[in-house]
């Protein structure tokens, strides 16, 4: 099971140094913020904290503020990087319609 | 069956998340990439949910406990995203950051208080726990920190500039290494985790309170990628394959991420995270002096120089951003813009308060995206410009670069504007950049100086430009 997951981990991070080769400047900032909310992926292993915690009241509220935590950083990680990218997309589509 | 099922989620939840972050990287594609993301997250939560309805079930209480956090951090998340001004963007995301780090964190001290109700038993699940425990720690502390200091709640102590830092930094990384030992030999006190806990936390402080303002979207990029990694060592420890890829390739995107950002300000991660704040040293040791031979000029005769050019370039910078003028900026180059005047925007690889950030700003302010020029394309225009027009940016545009091999910031790419036939540079007043390094483009015989505040000048400009006639129709 461990080795397994070290294959897992191994070829992740592989991925991850393969998937951003060139980024243009204009997009650091919105990239940084996409990949931020994506690590909020955390929201798993709270949701599975709580789910296993049967009825120990500490380890339920660690994972409830621990889900809470991650879903601010998943929820508003991609809200605030769709905020940044309508940005850039809208403009083309204005300038159509004058 | 159930097993398949579970599989086939997590497989689809991976494909689509390596394509956001793929997508991310491509201006046409990258908002749907965003959204993509969104939904593969969407996925991975409903495929863990059914997964346990399946098997154990989810019992009221926990549903009562993740709907509560879900309300509490998906609201607070939503309010904040939709509230935060567009210039406040690097502090936002370094808040998220924080928590996502945090969130990584409890999960860890979780698993670590209660191992027998998370399967968390044994050395592989310790060392993934001091490992979710640490990075998770300094992840949060650290994204506060950035976020305070770029907020400007928070100044470096002087104590903090000295070398003693690196002392106490040092025994902060070796009571976290006491910590973790004694959390393997001694499986049942938690004193060995405690320790881990606020050493570790306090390194995230300690290591990231003396690095400079300039140099912070650097560490906010870097603690981007720890929480990827605080999220694959959770996923270890809950057993989560699909947490250990996700966060194992934001992890690493956001080394390559911190990499790039780094070789466009010309800094090496190294410096930025042990070499303090860079004017602390180079200012003291030479590359300062006095300037001579400053020429400054009135908002006039800048309004006259720009009347009589057909080609104008604005070099917009962290000056412009600061003082939020870029849609007073916006508003003069719609008027040059109708009286017929060429007008581009030179925009460095890290102009604004992190790299791409000016570009969010002038989209905000409604400046059309073709009008936006990277400096490699514009550099070789600039002998062809009539007038530069620099806000708020100092480094960026500064021929020591080019010229001079002993300065520090040479080797650093910057745009050529003294190419230009004349320039004027907007500035607070005579303080140099945030390299504390003296800019000798003030002191040619084509650049003009204009002292005030972005948004007051260019507010003068406007009214200027409006009294010669220019932006009737």
């Amino acid at each position: 099971m461990f080795v397994e997951f070290l294959w897992v981990l191994l070829l992740g991070s592989l991925l991850g140094l393969e998937l951003i080769g060139k980024v243009p400047p204009t997009l650091h900032t919105p990239l940084m913020s996409g990949a931020n909310a994506i690590s909020g992926i955390t929201v798993l292993a709270a949701l599975t904290a709580i789910i296993k915690a049967g009825d120990n009241t500490v380890l339920l509220l660690l994972g409830s503020v621990s889900l809470g935590f991650a879903l601010f950083n998943v929820i508003g990680g991609f809200l605030v990087t769709d905020r940044m990218l309508a940005m850039f997309s809208r403009k083309p589509a204005r300038k159509e319609n004058r | 069956m159930s097993d398949l099922l579970k599989y086939a989620i997590e497989l689809v939840a991976v494909l689509l998340l390596a394509l956001g972050i793929k997508g991310l990287s491509k201006v046409r594609s990258a908002r749907g990439a965003n959204q993509l993301a969104a939904v593969a997250m969407g996925l991975a939560v409903l495929g863990l949910l059914i997964n346990y309805l399946g098997t154990s079930g989810i019992s009221i209480a926990a549903w009562t406990w993740i709907i509560a956090g879900t309300l509490v951090g998906g609201v607070l998340g939503a309010i904040t995203a939709q509230r935060v001004p567009m210039t406040s963007m690097p502090e936002t995301v370094a808040l998220f950051n924080g928590c996502g780090g945090m969130s990584s964190l409890l999960v860890a001290l979780a698993a670590a208080l209660y191992p027998a109700a998370l399967d968390a038993a044994g050395p592989v699940a310790v060392v993934s726990i001091v490992v979710s425990v640490f990075v998770g720690a300094i992840t949060f502390t650290g994204s506060i920190v950035a976020m305070a200091k770029l907020q400007g709640w928070l100044s470096t102590p002087a104590w903090m500039q000295s070398k003693a830092r690196h002392a106490v930094n040092i025994a902060l990384a070796v009571a976290s290494l006491v910590g973790a030992v004694e959390m393997l030999r001694n499986a049942d006190s938690s004193t060995g985790l405690w320790l881990l806990v606020v050493a570790s936390g306090l390194l995230g402080i300690g290591v990231t309170l003396p690095i400079g303002g300039a140099d912070m979207p650097v560490v906010i990029s870097l603690l981007n990628s720890y929480s990827g990694v605080a999220a694959a060592a959770a996923g270890f420890v809950v057993g989560s394959q699909l947490l250990i890829v996700a966060g194992a390739m934001v992890g690493a995107a956001g080394l390559i991420l911190t990499q790039v950002m780094c070789n466009g300000m010309n800094r090496s991660l190294v410096s930025v995270l042990f070499g303090g704040a860079l004017g602390a040293t180079t200012a003291a040791g030479g590359g300062g002096g006095e300037y001579t031979n400053i020429t400054s000029c009135s908002v006039e005769e800048c309004a006259l120089t720009l009347e009589a050019a057909e080609r104008v370039v604005i070099v917009p910078g962290y000056g412009l951003a600061v003082a939020q003028a870029q849609h007073t900026l916006r508003e003069v180059t719609r008027v040059l813009e109708s009286a017929g005047i060429d007008v581009a925007y030179a925009i460095h690889p890290v102009a604004g308060r992190m790299p791409g950030h000016m570009n969010v700003l002038l989209a905000e302010a409604d400046v059309p995206y073709e009008q936006l020029q990277e400096m490699d394309q514009i550099n070789p225009e600039f002998p062809a410009t009539d007038v530069v027009l620099v806000l708020g940016a100092n480094d960026v545009v500064n021929p020591q670069a080019k010229n001079d091999p002993n300065s520090p910031l040479y080797g650093m790419p910057v745009l050529d504007v003294q190419d230009a036939r004349t320039v004027f540079v907007v500035k607070r007043g005579m303080s140099a950049g945030y390299s504390g390094i003296k800019n000798d483009l003030f002191e040619l015989a084509n650049t003009s100086m204009l002292f005030g505040d972005a948004k007051k000048v260019l507010g003068d400009l406007l009214v200027e430009l409006k009294d010669l006639g220019l932006g009737k129709k």
